[in-house]
C-alpha cells in the first residue's frame, strides 16, 4: 500500500503537520498512526514486529479519539521505548461518542537500526481534524517535535 | 507573508493589532519587532497573537517578541500576563515541553587549548549526554525518588552529587518552583519521564562548545561580573527541557481542561489548544502544581548534564572542574507560567505571567535575582543556529513594557519539512567542519532541520530587543563544537 500521508510545510514552522487520507475511517486513522511513526523513524519498514499492545481508546469526537491514538504512541515511545505500528483497528460508535480498538506491533527502539528522526513530544489539538470527503475520510494533525 | 492591514506602529520597533482587528479581544496584541523582521513573520504569529488577546483575565498587551514564530495555541514568543483572581491558565500558552531552557557554564580555557581536544570533548560529552527519540538517562532511580526529584528540582541533584551548591543560585527561581505536588501528575507521565535525566532529546535541543572572542564582547563589564574575562574564553551552552514526564503533564491537562473549560466554566477559545480553567478553579490549580513538577524536572535535568559536561571537561584536560573555573553564569526557562510582582498601571500587583517560547529578562535590583548580578540585571541566554552564534544578554531597566520578558533564540523562518528537502545532514556536517565546527547529531535528517538558514538572522533579533528596550547585548559567542539532539 503506498502511504497515505503527505507532510505539510506551510503551516507550524517548528513542529511537523500532515495530512492523512483513506477510504475509511479507519485507513485514514491508520495513515496517521504511520505519518507519526515515520515522523520519528526514516524507515518504518526497519521496525521488526516483535512486540505487541494493545489499544483501547474512547473520545467524545472521531478528531479527538485520533488524538488519542496517536498520543498512546508517543507515550509508549518513552515509557517503554517502542516504536509501534499500528494495525487491525476498529472503530465504533458508542451513542455520544467513539471507541477505537486496535494492536499496535512493533520492536524496542535500536539506533542501529532505526534511523531515527525527530522526537515526538505530543500531539497538539491545533487544526486537528478528521473530516467525511466526497472520496472518504481526511485528517491534519500538528505533533510538536 | 502577509502583516494585518491594521497594525499600528507604536514606536520603532513596537506594532500594535487594535481590539477591533477580531472579535473577541480583550486586549491589543503588540509585536515587538524591527520593520524587517515583522515582514518576515509567518501568518500563523498574527492569528495566534490575536487569540492570545481573547482569553479572560488578560491584562496590557499579548505580546509577541521579535524571535515569534508560529506555533500551537500560542505563537512561540508569546507572552500573555493573567490577572491571578479572574483571569485563567493555559497549557497552550506554556507549551508541552515545559521549562525547555538554557544553561550556560564557563571554563577557564581558552579558543588555543581547547581546539586540539575539541574532537575528542565533543565525543565524549556525545557519549555522555544521550540524545534522540527515546534516550534513556544514566542517572537510575525509583518512581518514588523521582516524585521527590520534580517537587525539589536542581536542589535534588546537588544533593545527590550532581553539581554545586552555587548552581543553585545562579538558576531562575533557584532551580525549584515552590508549591510542585507529585500527587497531581498521572502515572503516565512518570513512566514517560523517571528514566530520562540527563537526556537533551532532539529537534532543536543541543549542547554546544562556543567561544567568546575580544570583538565579540560588547559590554566588558558586565562579561566581566558574568564571568567572561579571558580572550577567545571557552564556555559551554545547552538546552533542553523537562523531557516526555513534561510533555505529558502538559497533555494530560489538555485533555481535563478541553472537558471542563466549555461545559464547567462556560469559556470560548478560538483555538482548542488554547484550551483554559480559571487559575483559582481546581483544574487550574491541579495543573499549576503538575506543570511546576514539571518544571522542576527540567532543572534537574540540566543540573545532571552540567555534571556531565564538567566530568567531561575533568578528565579529558586532568583538572578538578572547579580548577577549570567551571562555573555556572546561569539557567533560563522559556516555557512557564509563574506568579510575579510586577508594578502594572502604576501599582504593584501579582500577575500570573504566561511565556511560551521565551524568556524572563529582570531588570537590575529586581527581586529574584541572586546578589552577584544585581548591578548588571538578570543574565539572558539567547541560543541561536549551530551555524551562526548565540548571545548572552544582560536585564534592563524598561523591560516593565513585557513585564521583564525578552526573546529565547533565533526563532525558525523555514518550516522543518522544507528545510529537510534543502539541506543534507552528512554534507552541512562537512561544511561545518570545513568552517572549523565539528557537530555530532542523532539524527542526519534532524541536522539538517537545524541548518542556519531555517533560522532568521539572530543578530537582528538582539538588535530588536536591544531597541525595544528589552535586554541589551553583553556578549556574542560563536561555535566551535555541538551535540545535537
Amino acid at each position: 500500500m503506498t502511504s497515505q500521508y503527505r507532510y505539510l510545510e506551510e503551516i507550524a514552522t517548528a513542529d511537523v503537520a500532515f495530512e492523512a487520507w483513506g477510504a475509511t475511517k479507519e485507513e485514514t486513522f491508520l495513515a496517521a498512526a504511520d505519518a507519526t511513526l515515520n515522523t520519528m523513524v526514516e524507515e518504518i519498514g526497519t521496525v521488526a514486529p516483535r512486540e505487541r499492545r494493545v489499544f483501547s481508546l474512547a473520545a467524545d469526537s472521531l478528531d479527538l479519539l485520533l488524538f488519542e491514538l496517536l498520543q498512546e504512541l508517543v507515550y509508549y515511545k518513552d515509557a517503554e521505548r517502542l516504536l509501534l505500528r499500528v494495525c487491525d483497528l476498529r472503530i465504533e460508535e458508542t451513542g455520544p461518542g467513539y471507541r477505537l480498538h486496535a494492536d499496535a506491533i512493533g520492536e524496542t527502539i535500536d539506533p542501529s537500526r532505526h534511523p531515527l528522526l525527530a522526537d515526538v513530544k505530543a500531539v497538539t489539538l491545533h487544526r486537528l481534524s478528521v473530516e467525511k470527503t466526497p472520496s472518504g475520510w481526511h485528517a491534519v494533525v500538528v505533533l510538536d517535535v | 507573508m502577509s502583516v494585518p492591514k491594521d497594525i499600528q506602529r507604536i514606536s520603532d520597533t513596537v506594532w500594535e493589532i487594535p481590539v477591533s482587528h477580531k472579535a473577541g479581544m480583550l486586549v491589543p496584541a503588540r509585536i515587538f519587532a524591527t520593520e524587517k523582521l515583522l515582514s518576515e513573520f509567518d501568518d500563523g504569529v498574527f492569528e495566534q497573537i490575536t487569540n492570545v488577546a481573547t482569553l479572560p483575565g488578560i491584562v496590557g498587551h499579548a505580546c509577541c517578541m521579535p524571535d515569534g514564530h508560529w506555533g500551537y495555541g500560542f505563537p512561540i514568543g508569546g507572552l500573555a500576563a493573567m490577572d491571578p483572581d479572574h483571569g485563567v491558565i493555559s497549557p497552550g500558552g506554556i507549551g508541552f515541553d515545559i521549562n525547555c531552557g538554557m544553561r550556560l557554564c564557563l571554563t577557564n580555557l581558552t579558543y588555543g587549548e581547547v581546539q586540539p581536544r575539541l574532537r575528542n570533548l565533543v565525543d565524549r560529552v556525545a557519549g555522555r549526554v544521550p540524545a534522540g527519540v527515546g534516550a534513556e538517562g544514566t542517572v537510575r532511580l525509583s518512581r518514588d525518588e523521582f516524585r521527590d526529584a520534580v517537587e525539589q528540582g536542581a536542589r535534588w541533584a546537588v544533593k545527590r552529587g550532581f553539581g554545586w551548591k552555587e548552581d543553585l543560585e545562579r538558576t531562575e527561581e533557584g532551580g525549584c518552583l515552590s508549591g510542585a505536588d507529585a500527587s497531581r501528575v498521572s502515572e503516565k507521565a512518570v513512566d514517560r519521564g523517571y528514566r530520562q535525566i540527563g537526556t537533551l532529546g532532539s529537534g532543536n535541543h543541543y549542547l554546544e562548545i562556543q567561544v567568546a572572542r575580544a570583538e565579540n564582547v560588547f559590554d566588558p563589564e558586565t562579561a566581566k561580573v558574568f564571568g567572561i574575562v579571558l580572550p577567545d574564553q571557552v564556555v559551554v551552552m545547552f538546552h533542553c527541557g523537562s523531557r516526555g514526564f513534561g510533555h505529558q503533564v502538559a497533555t494530560d491537562y489538555l485533555r481535563v481542561f478541553l472537558a471542563a473549560m466549555q461545559g464547567k466554566y462556560g469559556l470560548h477559545v478560538p483555538d482548542r489548544e488554547l484550551a483554559c480553567a480559571p487559575f483559582r478553579s481546581p483544574e487550574g490549580q491541579d495543573y499549576f502544581a503538575a506543570m511546576k513538577c514539571a518544571v522542576n524536572m527540567s532543572f534537574v535535568n540540566r543540573q545532571v548534564i552540567l555534571h556531565r559536561i564538567r566530568e567531561v571537561f575533568s578528565e579529558v584536560f586532568g583538572k578538578d572542574p572547579k580548577d577549570l573555573g567551571m562555573r555556572q553564569v546561569y539557567d533560563v526557562s522559556h516555557n512557564t507560567a509563574k506568579i510575579e510582582r510586577h508594578v502594572f498601571e502604576g501599582k504593584p500587583r501579582e500577575l500570573l505571567v504566561h511565556r511560551k517560547g521565551a524568556t524572563r529578562a529582570f531588570g537590575p535590583g529586581m527581586p529574584g535575582l541572586p546578589d552577584v548580578y544585581r548591578e548588571t540585571g538578570q543574565p539572558v541566554i539567547l541560543g541561536g543556529s549551530m551555524e551562526t552564534g548565540s548571545y548572552l544578554l544582560a536585564g534592563v531597566d524598561t523591560g516593565d513594557c513585557t513585564f521583564f520578558t525578552t526573546a529565547h533564540g533565533s526563532g525558525r523562518a523555514m518550516s522543518r519539512t522544507a528545510a529537510r528537502k534543502r539541506y543534507r545532514g552528512r554534507q552541512l556536517q562537512e561544511q561545518m567542519e570545513e568552517r572549523g565546527i565539528y557537530v555530532r547529531t542523532a539524527s542526519w535528517s534532524g541536522l539538517a532541520e537545524e541548518a542556519g538558514p531555517a533560522y532568521k538572522n539572530i543578530d537582528d533579533v538582539v538588535e530588536a530587543t536591544e531597541r525595544a528596550g528589552l535586554s541589551r547585548r553583553v556578549v556574542r559567542l560563536l561555535p566551535m563544537g555541538n551535540v545535537k539532539g
